[in-house]
């Protein structure tokens, strides 16, 4: 059990759990933050994608006691009303089925537009890879992030 | 405008019964005042009423003129909580903006058939929701007349505001809506001419859309309560097995355990269908302070597993499926003429056997459920196709009346039929009921693949004969299933050939098995679409010329009257597909397949197009030519069938579980290849048939068929036909 203080979308939280806790974990039990989901734990679905530090990280595989000193943003702190540009493209396009994925998905694309504003179709599949959507939306999260270079 | 009957009772409860069999029972209580702290509106910036007049089981009105409607089925994504208040507001007339959509919790008084499965909801609801829009319209414009004086005849309305001409005056809805719910319910009402429609038809918006996007709180997973514990389960590995004993003291020990105990449910009262699902009933418990510390504590778990009597290989299952196949005894399911005459008499006989793999439903959220069980009552929260099924489950085995047990919906993260499956509910209450807590029950990843049930493992023989004249004389299928056979004795082609013969024989197993998106279906469409691709290719016709004239002979002159689909509609998409993909254009560098199939009430052709990219295909665009009857939702319609088409393309190219002595293979997405972004086809475009057909569902139909067009494709792409699933590319390579 260890005392860790986060700084998580902008605002510092202290919680009190043991080191080997994943983030995932840390922010859907303890801080009550249930926009990241649980998909797989191993990294390989991405559902629990955050913001570490602005890369796109899986939440799961990384324990609370790595996170020192490091800011990270959550799908809540994305923007404050969803107003984000990836969010107003994934709400133009309907992108969501079930929308269980789409909160690891629309992390992963903020994170590419933000050190690549304009990607490519390859640039895009490669950093959209490691999200898996089981209701099969990507046609969809594809036009979408398309949209949201312009937004 | 359609006159239609709203029968009720002397106690002024409507019963509304849908025509297509379901049926919608509405509870009409009086004046209403809800809690409007209760209704949350996250997708519209509405400003909320004080007062809210419930009109119906289905709509609150409330006094400035902002109408909640209820969803009753469950949303797993298909998008009825759309598309059901859609059809709901369309005949009430009110403004899409002025409306705020909740969730209806399980109420079998007043609803009826609040499933998510079948690609049902909307077919099934279509007039009775329509009926609650009119009837609760037809008692506004009442109020009003009586409060100005003048003929009800007189009075009209428009998206929300009650009109009378002669007099030049209106009111909104909410100013009558406390005058309205204190009359008697109509005995007749009047729905909209389709042509008027102005809701249905047009391309709205997912309703949850602003609350995915923000990460709201919307799914089971994140439903919890102060004071409540998290709880985890370990099924056997093996089916048939069962605990011997395990490290319950060591375990109990570790660090935010609260228990471990085991768990055996005697499930020999559920339905039949539900206990089939159910193999694995016996189990280990780890409850604690949070999801992390059950699932740390349950990787600790040391048990020694019985050994089960029956250990069953899936390498066998595949011998076994084709001894079953040549078995003389295999049971006859449809016969028109003699396909074995036939056959000698012909001048080409094609023939091929296709095989498909066990499946698991892998839905993205993993099983889930909240419960809380007391003494004398239970409450239950979280995601479930079949709520109604898993209270009669509860009702039992928790040995509680029906009416002290509540179950909230939310919304679901994926069904694709393993929710229709409420074990996970059961294990939930009894947990619950055990400890004296209210419980939230998670299964990791690994339980979740490997509980089942999972979609049978299939194979399929099939012959054909051609005359001199390159006719298609006989047709012969025969298929068997572990548990079930996949055949659709009276579906195409069958009602095209004069000598048909159906067959079929169920495998007995120890794997669970269960409905599986779009069942049966989901493998007899792909390799009958591809099987008459051969046919087709042998009779030197275009395959889509070769099906028309199937279907023309079917229209004209069909054989036997048990034929289950409408060639004329089936013929119609395949037309549609064949101009809209410049089908008869050839491309160079292009390689096209096309299938077409109907189930679930509705008609989906579609063309797949392949490219090869350094000698590996890749699915470029998919085309789609649906015909559903009235497309109530436009854009979540479409939606549905990109769905579709991309979970078939995926489950055609990757799909498989398989079983080495009873232990399943794969157990998370490390292991289990689901498409992925780089494996999605790059575009996919969709059109619609118009109609006036009264709706069918779309979560299902464009699934099947699209596998018989990529390999179709992928047959024009690489000179080899695809008989067995998956296609079996490696594990990583795109598509
Ligand atoms: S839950 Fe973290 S990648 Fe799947
Ligand atoms: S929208 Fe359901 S998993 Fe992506």
């Amino acid at each position: 059990m260890g005392q860790f203080t986060l700084n998580i979308n902008g605002t510092t939280k202290q919680v009190k759990v043991e080191n080997d806790t994943p983030l995932l974990w840390v922010l859907r039990d303890h801080l009550k933050l249930k926009g990241t989901k649980f998909g797989c734990g191993i990294a390989e679905c991405g559902a629990c994608t955050v913001h570490v530090d602005g890369k796109a990280e899986r939440s799961c595989s990384i324990p609370v006691s790595q996170l020192h000193g490091k800011a990270i943003t959550t799908i809540e702190g994305l923007s404050e009303d969803g107003t984000h540009p990836v969010q107003k493209a994934w709400l133009q396009h309907d992108v969501a089925q079930c929308g269980y994925c789409q909160a690891g998905q629309i992390m992963s694309a903020s994170a590419l537009l933000a050190k690549n504003p304009k990607p490519n179709d390859e640039e895009i599949t490669e950093a959209m890879n490691g999200n898996i959507c089981r209701c099969g939306t990507y046609v969809r999260i594809k036009k979408a992030i398309k949209t949201a270079t312009n937004l | 405008m359609t006159k239609i009957k709203t029968t009720y009772n002397r106690r002024s409860f409507l019963k509304v019964s849908a025509a297509a069999g379901g049926g919608l029972v509405l509870g009409f209580g009086l004046l209403n005042s809800c809690d409007p702290a209760k209704t949350t509106a996250i997708d519209y910036p509405l400003e909320l009423p004080k007062n809210w007049f419930n009109l119906s089981g289905f709509i609150k009105i409330g006094e400035n003129g902002v109408v909640t409607i209820m969803s009753p089925n469950p949303e797993i994504g298909q998008n009825v909580k759309t598309a059901m208040p859609m059809i709901v507001a369309e005949e009430l007339d009110v403004n899409w903006k002025k409306v705020v959509v909740e969730q209806a919790g399980l109420d079998t008084n007043t609803f009826t058939r609040q499933v998510a499965g079948g690609s049902q909801s909307i077919r099934k609801s279509w007039k009775g929701l329509r009926i609650a829009g009119a009837t609760v319209r037809n008692m506004l414009m009442q109020a009003a007349a009586l409060k100005w004086g003048v003929p009800l005849e007189e009075v009209s309305t428009l998206s929300g505001t009650i009109h009378h001409k002669a007099s030049n005056r209106s009111l909104g809805f909410g100013e009558v809506a406390s005058e309205a719910a204190t009359l008697k319910v109509p005995e007749e009402v009047t729905l909209k001419d389709i042509k008027d429609f102005s809701i249905i038809g047009n391309p709205t918006k997912n309703v949850d859309g602003k609350g995915i996007v923000t990460g709201k709180p919307l799914f089971g997973m994140d439903y919890e309560e102060e004071g409540m514990l998290y709880a985890t389960v370990i099924h056997p590995p093996q089916f048939g097995s069962g605990i011997d004993s395990f490290n319950q003291d060591e375990v109990s020990k570790l660090l935010g355990i609260t228990s471990v105990f085991k768990l055996e449910i005697d499930y020999s009262s559920a339905p039949k269908w539900q206990q089939k699902a159910f193999a694995k009933n016996n189990m280990i418990v780890v409850v604690g302070n949070s999801t992390w510390e059950v699932f740390k504590a349950a990787r600790q778990l040391k048990v020694q597993w019985k050994i089960p009597s029956k250990i069953e290989n899936t390498t066998n299952d595949k011998e076994r499926l084709t001894a079953l196949l040549e078995d003389k005894n295999i049971k006859p399911v449809r016969k028109d003429g003699d396909v074995e005459k036939a056959f000698q008499k012909s001048t080409k006989i094609i023939e091929s056997t296709y095989s498909a793999p066990f499946l698991p439903h892998n839905p993205m959220a993993p099983m889930n459920f909240f419960a809380d069980v007391t003494a004398d009552k239970a409450r239950f929260v979280g995601p479930i196709q079949t709520p109604e099924v898993a209270l009669g489950m509860l009702t039992d085995i928790l040995k509680l009346p029906k009416e002290k047990i509540e179950i909230q919906l939310t919304r679901i993260g994926g069904g694709f039929g393993r929710r229709l499956y409420g074990n996970f509910v059961v294990e939930a209450g009894l947990i619950s009921q055990k400890i004296g807590k209210p419980i939230k029950l998670i299964y990791s990843r690994e339980e979740d693949m490997s509980y089942g049930p999972f979609r049978p493992t299939y194979k399929i023989f099939y012959k054909a004969a051609l005359s001199k004249a390159n006719e298609l004389t006989a047709f012969k299928v025969k298929g068997a299933g572990s548990q079930g056979s996949p055949v659709w004795p009276d579906r195409f082609p069958a009602g095209t050939v004069d000598n048909f013969l159906a067959e079929h024989r169920k495998m007995p197993s120890t794997i669970a098995t269960g409905a599986w998106r779009a069942p049966k279906s989901n493998f007899t469409a792909g390799v009958e679409q591809a099987f008459l691709d051969e046919v087709a290719e042998a009779a030197d016709k275009d395959p889509i010329d070769f099906r028309i004239e199937l279907f023309k002979k079917a229209e004209t002159n069909p054989v036997g009257d048990k034929n289950d689909y409408d060639p004329k509609r089936y013929r119609g998409v395949l037309e549609l597909i064949r101009e809209k993909s410049n089908w008869d254009r050839k491309q160079k560098g292009l390689f096209r397949g096309v299938a077409a199939y109907f189930c679930h009430n509705s008609y989906v052709a579609q063309v797949v197009d392949i490219k090869m990219v350094n000698d590996t295909p890749k699915v470029v665009k998919v085309w789609n030519a649906v015909d559903c009857g009235v497309v109530v939702n436009p854009e979540g319609a479409k939606n549905q069938i990109e769905g579709g088409v991309i979970d078939g393309l995926g489950t055609a190219m990757f799909g498989e579980v398989t079983f080495n002595n009873g232990y399943i293979s794969k157990r998370n997405f490390d292991d289990y290849k689901l498409i992925r972004q780089k494996d999605a086809p790059l575009e996919i475009e969709t059109f619609f048939v118009e109609n006036n057909i009264d709706p069918t569902g779309l979560g299902e139909p464009s699934l099947p068929p699209v596998i018989g067009a990529l390999a179709n494709a992928l047959y024009q792409a690489t000179g080899k036909r695809y008989y067995n699933q998956p296609f079996n590319f490696t594990k990583n390579s795109f598509f």
